[in-house]
């Protein structure tokens, strides 16, 4: 893979891809890392990139703060966007991904070569986090959740109002929105205040601490009240935010008849959105679809492209036919998260 | 276009029968004609297009995406109109999208050879949704889990119709239906069927509870155990309609053919029994001969089907149906000479005076193709549905058997939390359970709360939707009849099984053996 050029090192030496994870030699460090190790560079608090254990971590503050809302506490550092850190003999610096709160991308160079390891990112606007902010660089190394032609995600704001639009037009039921406990769930209650519903929303106990988190770090999410404890007459024609896993469990059945809906990319396509028995599917995603995919890559023009993972072969043949070198980096422990 | 692709889309995610009703009913009362009539016409399955090939379909794409991607999303998605809809290249709006009657129009008049350029043409000036919902309309498969019947009283309940009636002047009409609307929006006269052999919706029974009724009022006739048919004779064609208005008269050609007198009969499709002109058999015989399109010469011979005749709604073009019930009765019997007494008899009527002879009479009927008693109002004419007071049925008891659950399954819609199908079986004479039976009714809402926190707590290994559960649990299972059946271990299948109790008081070794339940077999 690697293109040695007579009387000099070999491109990117300093920077190895490996099954659980993207290896720096010279700092010992990792990036992402799917088992726990020494020293590691974190891009976001999604647990399959966050990983508890790790001896020190070094990511935004943001994410230092979900890590230790979800593992307990850290040993770490914080880096903000846009400041240098020399680890080794690499010059790091996070840069925004716009994929959730304290989301980053690591950007690293040494000896004038520039690699840009972009975890999740998107390129929709999203009231929680900063937005993806391009960097020119020689390697780009993307996500590939979403890299299918059919994923086009519609805009936010149509999602929304259908949305607003059931619940206006079912008083006596519920509207149960399915949405990831990090990152989802907050944005959507973000764009609902957006949209000027002002009234309490109702959340499951499991979406309690990272809401509050959200708080604390400065994102405004409007009244919050716990579904626990309320009878299901008190729930009528209200919103409930709720982790997906939670739609059909036996938790939903103190809600009145609710209209179970789903925020997801997956829900693009019908068939997925059947097989999880969703009666409103809510095309809502914090990944890049298709024409944000090609699009970065067009925009951001690198000489090569590295896939860590999703649909890796679309996106690696569609660099290739337009003569961008591109692999696959085949990381281990990387799902199809309940986007 | 687009409110015909989001009714399509909403259809598809909605499971709650009323929930599609008010969903057809509110995109009916507003879109405009004749869209609206192509949509219904859609919805019943008569809407008739030139199907345009998958094959077509597939060679547009490939000159719009790489094949290399379309095929990458079609392993993805599965469903090639799906697939094609998402990825074909185009404005997430459109700017003027045409109508549904458009693109029906447009569909309609294509050639074979036009197919290409007009379904690019669409397909370009419309929205992912509406791009598969031409890609379905087109291709001939609507699978939008909605039936004619349920589009018919969806379009019923929009304008405040009878659906019955709606029903009988269905055939009277054609897509888009502009005099149908009429019609039901009061701008015009009630359709008329004139000469066309159209279904009669069924006069039906109600079960007899109370025994308060008068009997000399009534006639008392067998109720028989095969399929309630509407036969229909008029200007030279013949019709069979099921109890739910299908047309079945392909699955019965041997009746159809020696039905030729201008009429409208109602009666109970059967099979002959053993022996041939024998008595009638089983509804587990009848059954070789349901939801076949096309029926072999050996079908025919082994399974020679005939009506048992028990009222008359016309006589040639009269209409009888306001006639008392023992003026139609006369009719009836007169009218039986018109007709081939090989695949036609009279349901004889039965002689009673009082409910405890009646009792001992629906006790005696060891008949396989009797069901129980049915008990008619002299003086009742002959009115859709089921009318308070005038016809009713008396089953023969169900048929009990204490079985033990073995499997269960999350339910559907509102149930979808909890554990309501439940797999039961019964003991071999080695010991063993085997599966004789799956139901998932018969329970009250306190009962499937039991159930369900049952099988959550007692789960001992899980398939996909399916568990398995400790085998302690006695249901005590009620059913209409048990058959023989190659398609279960056991040998058995129960028709109408219902959970009609819950024996925790029973312990699992005391329920019953298979060899029991094979002793019911009819």
């Amino acid at each position: 893979m690697f293109t040695y050029i007579a009387g000099m090192a070999p491109r990117f030496s300093w920077i190895e891809a490996h099954p659980t994870g993207i290896y720096l030699p010279s700092a010992d460090a990792w990036i992402d890392p799917a088992v726990p190790v020494d020293r590691a560079i974190i891009t976001h608090g999604h647990s399959d990139h966050a990983r508890g254990g790790h001896r020190t971590v070094l990511a935004t503050r943001e994410t230092l703060a979900i890590m230790e809302c979800r593992y307990g506490p850290q040993t770490g550092q914080s880096l903000g966007y846009g400041e240098t850190l020399r680890i080794g003999d690499v010059d790091l610096r996070l840069v925004p991904a716009g994929h959730v709160l304290g989301s980053a991308q690591a950007v690293l160079e040494r000896g004038g070569e520039r690699v840009v390891v972009s975890g999740d990112y998107k390129r929709r606007p999203d009231p929680t986090c900063a937005p993806f902010e391009p960097v020119a660089c020689d390697v780009f190394v993307t996500e590939a959740t979403f890299a299918l032609p059919v994923f086009r995600h519609p805009p936010i704001r149509g999602e929304i109002d259908r949305l607003l639009a059931a619940r206006q037009a079912q008083p006596d039921r519920a509207i149960l929105i399915g949405a990831y406990a990090l990152g989802k769930a907050q944005r959507v209650i973000a764009e609902l205040r957006g949209s000027g519903h002002g009234g309490p929303l109702f959340i499951h106990g499991a979406l309690q601490r990272l809401c509050d988190l959200y708080r604390e770090l400065g994102v405004e999410l409007g009244e919050l009240r716990p579904v626990a404890g309320l009878k299901p007459a008190e729930l009528a024609g209200e919103i409930v935010l709720a982790p997906p896993s939670a739609l059909n469990d036996r938790w939903s059945r103190r809600l009145p008849d609710p209209v179970t809906a789903m925020a997801s990319g997956w829900m693009r396509v019908r068939q997925r959105a059947r097989q999880r028995g969703v009666e409103m599917p809510l095309v809502i995603s914090d990944h890049a679809d298709w024409d944000e995919l090609t699009g970065t890559i067009s925009e951001i023009a690198p000489g090569e492209v590295w896939v860590t993972h999703g649909r890796e072969d679309a996106l690696v043949h569609w660099c290739r036919e337009r003569q961008i070198t591109a692999r696959e980096l085949a990381l281990v422990g990387r799902e199809d998260e309940d986007d | 276009m687009q409110a015909f692709s989001q009714l399509l889309d909403s259809l598809i995610y909605t499971r709650s029968r009323n929930a599609k009703l008010d969903l057809i009913g509110a995109y009916l009362k507003a879109a405009p004609d004749p869209d609206r009539g192509w949509a219904l016409a859609a919805l019943t399955g008569e809407l008739s297009l030139p199907a345009v090939q998958p094959s077509i379909i597939r060679a547009l794409v490939a000159e719009r995406v790489d094949p290399v991607l379309f095929g990458l999303s079609y392993d993805y998605v599965g469903d090639l109109a799906e697939t094609v809809a998402l990825i074909w290249p185009g404005a997430e709006t459109p700017a003027a999208p045409p109508r549904l009657s458009e693109v029906v129009n447009e569909l309609q008049l294509m050639t074979r050879a036009q197919a290409p350029a007009v379904m690019t043409r669409l397909l370009d000036r419309l929205d992912a949704n509406a791009r598969f919902a031409l890609l379905k309309l087109a291709t001939g498969g609507m699978r939008v889990g909605v039936s004619a019947r349920l589009a018919k009283t969806a379009f019923a309940g929009a304008f405040a119709l009878d659906p019955d009636d709606v029903e009988e002047v269905w055939h009277g009409v054609s897509p888009p239906y502009a005099a149908l609307f009429a019609w039901a929006e009061g701008d015009g006269p009630r359709p008329a069927p004139e000469d066309a052999p159209v279904f009669r919706p069924f006069m039906l029974a109600h079960p007899l509870e109370d025994r308060d009724i008068d009997l000399s009022d009534f006639a008392a006739e067998w109720k028989w155990d095969g399929i309630r048919v509407q036969l229909v004779h008029v200007g030279g064609e013949t019709r069979l309609y099921s109890r739910a208005g299908d047309d079945i008269t392909r699955s019965f050609p041997d009746v159809a053919e020696s039905y030729r007198a201008p009429g409208v009969l109602d009666g109970e499709l059967l099979v002959r029994g053993d022996f041939q002109g024998g008595e009638a058999a089983s509804f587990n015989a009848l059954q070789q001969r349901l939801g076949r399109k096309t029926v072999s010469p050996a079908m025919l011979r082994d399974f020679p089907a005939f009506v048992r005749l028990y009222d008359i709604l016309f006589d040639g073009p009269e209409d009888l149906r306001p006639q008392p019930w023992t003026e139609r009765r006369i009719r009836l019997e007169t009218f039986m000479s018109r007709l081939d007494r090989d695949r036609f008899d009279l349901s004889p009527l039965v002689d009673v005076s009082d409910f405890a002879a009646l009792e001992d009479l629906r006790l005696g009927a060891r008949d396989a193709a009797i069901e129980g008693l049915m008990l008619k109002r002299r003086d009742g004419p002959y009115v859709s549905g089921r009318r308070v007071g005038l016809w009713y049925k008396w089953k023969r008891d169900p048929l009990v058997a204490d079985c033990v659950m073995m499997y269960a399954q999350r339910g559907h819609g509102k149930r979808s939390s909890y554990y309501s199908d439940y797999t039961f079986g019964c003991w071999t004479e080695n010991g063993e359970l085997l599966p004789v039976g799956k139901a998932y009714s018969g329970f009250t809402d306190e009962e499937l709360m039991m159930l369900d926190r049952f099988v959550r707590n007692h789960t001992v290994a899980r398939f996909g939707p399916v568990r398995e559960v400790e085998k302690t649990l006695v249901l005590e299972v009620a059913f209409d009849s048990v058959h023989a059946s190659k398609r279960h271990k056991s040998g058995l299948a129960m028709r109408f099984p219902r959970i009609s109790r819950i024996r925790t008081d029973k312990p699992a070794a005391e329920a019953d053996q298979i060899e029991t339940l094979r002793r019911m077999v009819s």
